[in-house]
């Protein structure tokens, strides 16, 4: 089991790796360091100047040493002037004396670089709005793991009976409703003019103080989508365990309908939908950027849309890195759950 | 002149039709309870009969309201086309008489099926499924209307032209001044004062010119590289499904921001990208047509020339805008977007491709075929391939769903497509800014989309409840 998740680990490093470079070669290239130069600068920068200044700030240094120090593991660019002898370091805090700053300054040393958008650390506009999404994540949860297990094992129980093939209409039909789209709708019904108005179309307010009113329409936009798909895996998961041979016998020697359910079928029923649950958050962080663009709620998605229209660099690179370890650390968690939860499953 | 009401004429069917819905919602809930406990009984005590009877009635019931319900639907459709005026028709009946060319396309599509359906394969056994025709109409009912709207046989005026006054001006509203043109917004002006009607026909054509062709190419690339991944194993297998793993981890919309903003498509990289991607279908044609025939030296040659050529010249076209013969253009902003859907799509269909691959890899015949000395692209493509058919295609159906709720998250983010385009995405974008007070311009394109999707993923159960049954 140890080396089991020693592997894991590693391969999940190594992708972190490879995918945090990818990213940061497609935020390096040269259009984008030239509009971040104009816009720093100004405007109507020459040619030569944006290269000044790019060549001062150490954009123009190879690929791979730019990633090093960025990932902190290749000491900080220092820029010396030929002519003035000012010095300007990577590593330079404002108001630090350049000579004066540390030699390595990078992720490693939880140095995330400075935002030119919203003109703060990286790290602590991640921090606070990580926290806020954590808060829509956490009610979306609440919300969709519930409702879809029950959903999926009402469904699953007796297979093809009324219920069933209501509630599994039910579940095609979220899946087939985007957010974008079943945000709309859900605004137009409950927030608008034209429906009743009984909750807001908006969740701006809902970061400092989250009410039913101002939260409850973007938890269950995303809510809707992921639960169709979570309700049809966990009722093929219960149908398969229904026909199983042990559920004969248990029927067969006289348990009820109800105690085979809850207790011989659940069980052996939700091992299949943990790890789709898990699989989800890929799909649930896709809900949460399309989710606070809709409804304004300044989490980490609007971060991210903010980062990536406005060509904020440090920011947008920081967001892929959250993103990508949420993505590989629920999938490793899956995994080992996965093992974990089934004790057929033998690591070798 | 007055604006147009809902539905005309026929509005003497509506507090009917109201009603009937709402007995639908009071029977569907009572004969779920009443079945499940129905089924309780039988399994528990003794069957109590005025549960069971109270199930039947409620199953009854539900079914004579259903078909109620859509005899008023078709009579509000049929009706609206046979009246004589506009305004005795209504906007729903405007709206059908608009669409009287799909209906027509649709009748004879149907009829032409079912009648021969036994000869007509997995697609014939379709319309036995109910689910699945349901699915396969609501489908081919947006074909026709994107074909036809690109025809502009349906849209009632320009998509991209502005009337003055008409600005978020909600459904039915007449316009101000009327020169031959249609006197009516149907559904609608959105906020640039444009028709929404006519926006929302020529948004599903340009979901229907690009999902489909999107999902083949995926399905190209996922195929050519997962069979060989499977059946080779070894390095190969652990490279490429690293990759592709590797693509799987980056969240959708991060890749759509770095791959559709205007600095990267400055650098040309989403056409090195398109490249590599469209290069698959050729080699996959190649390598079909070789393992087949190349016992049979002149009959491929033959084949391979024509493949070779049509893939090439295409290919300089589409991927390179270099087509030699000037036919072929690929607008620059369509092959970005087509491109980063092709992109996310096909690892996917290569975990598939490979899962599938790796089962029917250890059957008999596939022995059999080494034994017989056939190369391994033989048995991967006309052995494997041909048995993996089923949940392929019933994949391909979902997945072109999928690419659809791809193509409206780029439209509403406002990536690739030209912001003036009719897209589904686009506009339900431009609308959510004013959702709560007029939200009739974004609710058209919303239940567009979700319709579309719904009818794909119908289509997807029908397909493999029938392909399940052989």
């Amino acid at each position: 089991m140890g080396i089991f998740i020693l592997r894991r680990v590693g391969v999940m490093i190594l992708t972190a790796l490879c995918l945090t470079f990818v990213v940061f070669f497609l935020t390096n290239l040269y259009p984008a360091l030239e509009k971040l130069a104009k816009t720093q600068g100004n405007q109507r920068m020459s040619d030569e100047a944006v290269i000044s200044y790019l060549e001062r700030h150490g954009h123009l240094q190879p690929l791979l040493i730019k990633y090093g120090q960025w990932l902190g593991v290749v000491p900080g660019f220092v820029h010396e002037n030929p002519e003035t002898g000012a010095i300007t370091a990577r590593c330079a805090t404002r108001g630090m004396d350049p000579s004066e700053a540390p030699r390595f300054c990078g992720l490693l040393q939880g140095d995330w670089g400075f935002s030119t958008v919203f003109k703060d650390d990286v790290s602590s506009i991640i921090a606070t709005r990580l926290g806020l999404t954590g808060k829509l994540m956490f009610w979306v949860l609440v919300v969709m793991v519930p409702s879809a297990l029950i959903i999926g094992v009402l469904a699953g129980m007796r297979e093809g009976s009324r219920l069933d093939r209501s509630l599994s209409t039910f579940s095609i039909a979220s899946t087939a409703t985007p957010e974008y789209v079943s945000g709309v709708i859900l605004i137009t019904l409950l927030a608008s003019s034209a429906g009743w108005k009984i909750f807001k179309g908006t969740a701006t307010s809902a970061a400092d103080n989250a009410t039913l009113e101002n939260f409850l329409l973007p938890v269950l936009t995303i809510s809707l989508y992921g639960v169709g798909y979570i309700a049809r895996m966990t009722r093929a998961s219960m149908t398969e365990v229904m026909t199983a041979q042990f559920i004969r016998t248990a029927r067969l020697k006289g348990v009820s309908f109800r105690n085979v359910v809850l207790k011989h079928a659940l069980r052996n029923a939700l091992i299949a939908p943990f790890t789709v649950i898990m699989l989800q958050f890929p799909w649930l962080l896709n809900g949460v950027v399309i989710v606070e663009t809709l409804f304004n709620y300044k989490g980490f998605g609007w971060v991210l849309v903010a980062a990536a229209g406005n060509n904020d660099i440090s920011l947008l690179l920081a967001c892929s890195v959250v993103a990508v370890v949420v993505v590989l650390v629920t999938q490793l968690i899956s995994d080992i759950g996965y093992v974990f939860l089934n004790p057929r499953i033998q690591i070798s | 002149m007055e604006p147009l009401t809902w539905t005309g004429s026929l509005s003497v069917l509506d507090p009917m039709f109201l009603l009937a819905w709402i007995a639908f919602g009071i029977a569907v809930v009572v004969q779920i309870v009443a079945t499940f406990l129905a089924a309780e009984d039988i399994v528990e005590h003794e069957v109590s009969a005025s549960t069971r009877k109270l199930a039947e009635y409620a199953v009854l019931g539900v079914k004579i309201i259903a078909g109620l319900i859509l005899l008023m639907i078709l009579a509000y459709v049929v009706g609206g086309i046979l009246m004589p005026s506009l305004e005795a028709k209504g906007i729903v009946g405007a709206v059908s008489t608009r669409l009287l060319p799909v209906w027509i396309a649709l009748l004879a599509t149907f009829a032409a099926s079912i009648a021969f359906k036994r000869r007509l394969g997995l697609y014939g056994k379709l319309f036995d499924s109910m689910v699945g025709m349901i699915g396969f109409a609501i489908v081919m009912f947006w074909v026709f209307t994107a074909i036809f709207g690109a025809m502009d046989l349906i849209v009632t005026h320009d998509p991209l032209a502005q009337v003055s006054g008409m600005k978020n001006k909600v459904p039915g509203t007449a316009l101000p001044d009327v020169e031959g043109a249609f006197p009516y917004y149907l559904l609608g002006g959105d906020n640039l004062a444009r028709d929404v009607f006519s926006r929302v026909v020529k948004g599903a054509w340009e979901v229907v010119k690009v999902a489909p062709f999107a999902t083949l190419f995926a399905f190209m690339v996922g195929i050519t590289l997962g069979l060989p991944a499977a059946y080779f194993g070894g390095r190969l297998d652990t490279i490429l499904s690293f990759v592709s793993n590797l693509i799987l981890a980056f969240p959708v919309i991060l890749l759509f921001y770095l791959l559709v903003t205007p600095e990267i498509v400055q650098t040309g990289i989403p056409v090195y990208m398109a490249a590599v991607l469209f290069i698959f279908p050729i080699i996959f044609m190649v390598i079909l047509i070789n393992s087949r025939f190349y016992v049979q030296p002149v009959k491929r040659s033959v084949y391979l020339v024509i493949a070779l050529v049509l893939g090439l010249w295409i290919y300089s076209g589409v991927a390179w805008n270099a087509d030699p013969l000037g036919l072929i253009e690929f607008p620059p902003n369509l092959l970005v977007v087509f491109v980063s859907v092709v992109f996310v799509n096909s690892p996917t269909v290569f975990r598939i491709v490979r899962g599938i691959a790796l089962d029917i890899k250890t059957r008999d015949y596939v022995a059999a075929g080494q034994t017989r000395g056939e190369g391994p692209w033989y048995i991967m493509l006309w052995e494997i391939l041909p048995n993996a058919r089923g949940p392929l295609i019933v994949d391909f159906c979902l997945r072109i769903g999928y690419t659809t709720i791809l193509l409206g998250t780029l439209g509403f983010f406002g990536l690739g497509l030209s912001p003036e385009s009719p897209d589904w995405g686009s506009t339900i974008n431009d609308g959510r800014k004013l959702l709560s007070i007029f939200p009739h311009p974004a609710l058209a394109p919303a239940f567009s989309l979700m319709s579309l999707v719904l009818g794909l993923n119908l289509l997807a159960d029908g397909l493999r409840e029938e392909s399940l049954r052989d």
